[in-house]
């Protein structure tokens, strides 16, 4: 089906169906229950999770398959999402104008970095995009501010002309006049949940770029991506030249970078800056590493659960502890709560870090590797064979 | 021309700053072969050494006053620093004032100590592992040691001021021959400068005059030579990474009166020490160096009004520019060897 095979095809669908129940998933606690604050089913966390799944979606297809380590996709981000409010500004609040233009400007942008970037590798790339994204953020905050509009970030006012939007029309981003936020609920069982526009719409661009990653990750130009990951100077030397390749990924990501800051615009109407400081391209790294480079639901798992722990772990305060621990007498309790408050509420961050740590030290391939790791650990099969029978270790140099 | 004098004099505070940090990391670099993206945390943390230091000075306890009253007529209470109390008035209250500068002697162990944790405990393990993981890996271990240090002295930044001889400012122009009160600068950016240059000095007398630097250099040339030969490198790779880490934490401390310590200046510094490193050649010292100097100068003339008239916004984002058309037409860096790390 749709140019997949058969296996393809069915973990295809399973994502379709995860997407679509996210819902029903991500809200497994019922109302008013002591659970209900791990509940993460509200639109807005819903919606971050699917953009920040397109955002890391697309920097996987860079960093996953060629191994090129971006420090600078969030400038596209934000620069998808400027392009975006500029649209809702001056042509009308219906999204898809917006949406088309944020994908344009963020390609056109990663072109033009891609094509200075990459004519270095290795760390010197890395730094070139840092240098170039810290470039563009400054730029954002200073002289470009009459397009910015500089710390205050770029808003949709009642006074902009939205050519294409008649009397009356919607003050809000819309589906050709079905507003994003409208939301449904639905009671069952003392259950809320709580079924979003904009959460749907987003998930659908979700999954026809998971498809459209798919089909990358399987396509021969998806081969030699993966091939310059593992050795470009041979590639070389069978005449290809790598660096088309690796500006074509690097546009793509860059086009999925510039929709995810589009769909932000779209979720939430207004634009800063802030989205395009050097800390935020680690976090879209933090989240692909998380969930394991390379693979193709990695990315999405990886920003499915930064943004979930970011949420929960945020709203837990030392109140929130104290109540937890209420049962256990004070000398056991307040030690208990003032360690774990180190690490929840404000010290969200910290947790991140040691997370992100523990994972590159541990578990280089990610949630996924763990997973399989797991999963071959009851199939009873160890996996030390399998990897030697496939694997063959290099023979140790001479010199070593 | 004293206008681009003042600016020369204004670009060298900044310089200093970003080539001791650039030294730091090309050492790390040259030695251990690590992309070391903590190294902006160790500045950072010498400079917490130095609001410490301040801050452990000026403790003190309250003695009720009975000669002065305050405005309920009750006898004041006055905090007397414990220094104070302990060496006499004008001693310690001198001890107070210098605190800054006495950092120096209290943040050497400690960054030594931090480094060699950080190699032993986490750098160790990644010799082996590719660029990508020593740049994740230690952008993790910055984002924890900026959260610890948060928790402790929270977001705001801290004044930490220099002692008070130091206050005021130099009428620097007098002494070339220009007019009174045209060059003006600062004692403390003065004397920061002089103390980049002592410490800049020091690494590179310690690498070129000492057999322990000869071995290192020797090391960074061709390890696996030098370890055939029965010398234990690594032992001195790791001493080296310490020295980096002090070098770091050195440029903090001093730093510390210039620039308010804050909990994410090590972020701050460490994009830009990168684009110094890249700037001034990976693996080169001198380079490392005159980039950083050259950087500094570079950023403090896009400062002025005239060149921002010219081209706006320049100042913001010279020193990239310069980054990206260095490393499009000399790949290497200003003065990178062949073979380190070219592609």
């Amino acid at each position: 089906m749709l140019g997949l095979n058969r296996k393809d095809t069915t973990f295809l669908i399973i994502v379709v169906l995860l997407t679509l129940f996210t819902p029903f998933l991500m809200q497994p606690f019922s109302e008013g229950s002591a659970m209900a604050q791990f509940n993460g089913g509200y639109p807005d966390l819903m919606a971050k999770v699917a953009i920040f799944g397109i955002f890391a979606m697309g920097f996987n297809i860079l960093f996953g398959l060629t191994g090129y380590l971006s420090f600078g996709h969030a400038a596209f981000l934000g620069v998808g999402s400027y392009s975006a409010v500029w649209m809702f500004k001056l042509l009308t609040l219906n999204v898809f104008p917006a949406i088309i233009l944020a994908v344009i400007i963020g390609g056109v942008f990663s072109l033009v970095i891609g094509y200075i970037s990459l004519r270095r590798s290795g760390i010197y790339f890395s730094i070139l995009t840092l240098a170039m994204a810290e470039m563009s953020y400054r730029l954002a905050y200073s002289v470009l501010t009459p397009i910015t509009n500089g710390e205050t970030g770029l808003q949709v006012r009642a006074t902009d002309p939205r050519i294409f939007d008649g009397e009356g029309a919607a003050d809000y981003p819309n589906l050709f006049g079905l507003e994003l936020s409208t939301s449904q609920k639905w009671e069952v069982l003392g259950h809320v949940f709580t079924f979003n526009v904009g959460y749907y719409f987003c998930a659908l661009i979700a999954i026809v770029m998971f498809y459209l990653s798919m089909r990358i990750f399987r396509s021969p130009f998806g081969l030699i991506l993966r091939a310059t990951k593992s050795n470009q100077q041979r590639l070389s030397y069978t005449g290809l030249s790598t660096r088309p390749y690796a500006l074509a990924a690097f546009v793509i990501s860059g086009m999925y970078a510039g929709l995810a800051g589009g769909l932000l615009a779209a979720m939430d109407p207004l634009a800063g800056a802030e989205r395009m400081v050097w800390t935020a391209s680690g976090e879209v790294v933090i989240m692909t590493i998380l969930g394991g480079a390379g693979t193709l639901l990695g990315p999405v798992l990886g920003a499915g659960a930064i943004k979930y722990l970011e949420n929960i772990f945020s709203k837990i305060n030392e109140n929130v502890l104290h109540e937890w621990f209420h049962f256990m007498p004070e000398w056991l309790a307040d030690p208990i709560v003032f360690i774990l408050s180190r690490f929840t509420g404000e010290g969200w961050h910290l947790t991140l870090g040691l997370m992100f740590m523990a994972v590159v030290i541990f578990l280089p391939g990610g949630l996924i590797e763990g997973g399989q790791r797991i999963a071959n650990r009851f199939r009873k099969k160890p996996p030390e064979d399998d990897d030697a029978e496939h694997h063959p270790k290099a023979a140790p140099h001479v010199a070593e | 021309m004293d206008a681009i004098f003042l600016q020369i004099l204004n670009g060298l505070d900044k310089g200093s700053a970003y080539a001791l940090i650039a030294l730091g990391l090309t050492l790390i670099f040259g030695t251990l072969g690590v992309v070391n993206f903590a190294h902006g945390a160790l500045f950072m943390i010498g400079a917490f050494c130095a609001v410490t230091l301040q801050k452990l000075f000026n403790l003190s306890y309250q003695v009720i006053d009975e000669t002065q009253k305050d405005f309920l007529g009750n006898p004041l209470k006055v905090d007397v620093p414990y220094l104070e109390s302990w060496f006499g008035p004008e001693f310690g209250i001198a001890l107070m004032d210098w605190s800054v500068p006495l950092a120096i002697f209290f943040a050497i162990p400690i960054m030594v100590l931090v480094g060699f944790v950080m190699e032993r405990g986490l750098i160790k393990h990644f010799y082996k592992r590719p660029h990508a993981d020593q740049i994740l890996v230690t952008f993790g271990l910055a984002i924890v040691l900026q959260e610890i240090v948060k928790y402790f002295y929270g977001a705001n930044p801290i004044q930490t001021g220099a002692p008070d001889v130091f206050r005021g400012a130099l009428d620097f122009g007098v002494m070339f021959g220009f007019e009174p009160n045209a060059i003006i600068y600062p004692y403390w950016r003065l004397v920061y400068f002089l103390f980049s240059a002592v410490l800049i000095s020091g690494v590179f007398a310690f690498l070129r005059f000492t057999t322990f630097g000869m071995v290192v250099r020797a090391g960074m040339a061709d390890r696996e030579t030098v370890g055939l030969l029965g010398i234990n490198i690594d032992k001195r790779f790791t001493i080296m990474f310490g020295v980096a880490a002090a070098v770091a934490g050195l440029a903090g401390v001093m730093y510390a009166p210039i620039l308010a310590p804050n909990y994410h200046m090590g972020m701050d510094f460490l994009v830009l020490s990168f684009v110094v490193v890249v700037v001034g050649g990976m693996g080169s010292l001198p380079g490392a160096v005159a980039a950083g100097f050259l950087l500094g100068i570079l950023q403090s003339f896009a400062s002025m009004n005239e060149v921002k008239a010219i081209i706006p916004g320049i100042d913001q984002v010279i020193i990239y520019l310069v980054a990206i058309i260095i490393l499009l037409t000399r790949p290497r860096g200003l003065m990178g060897k062949r073979g380190v790390m070219e592609e």
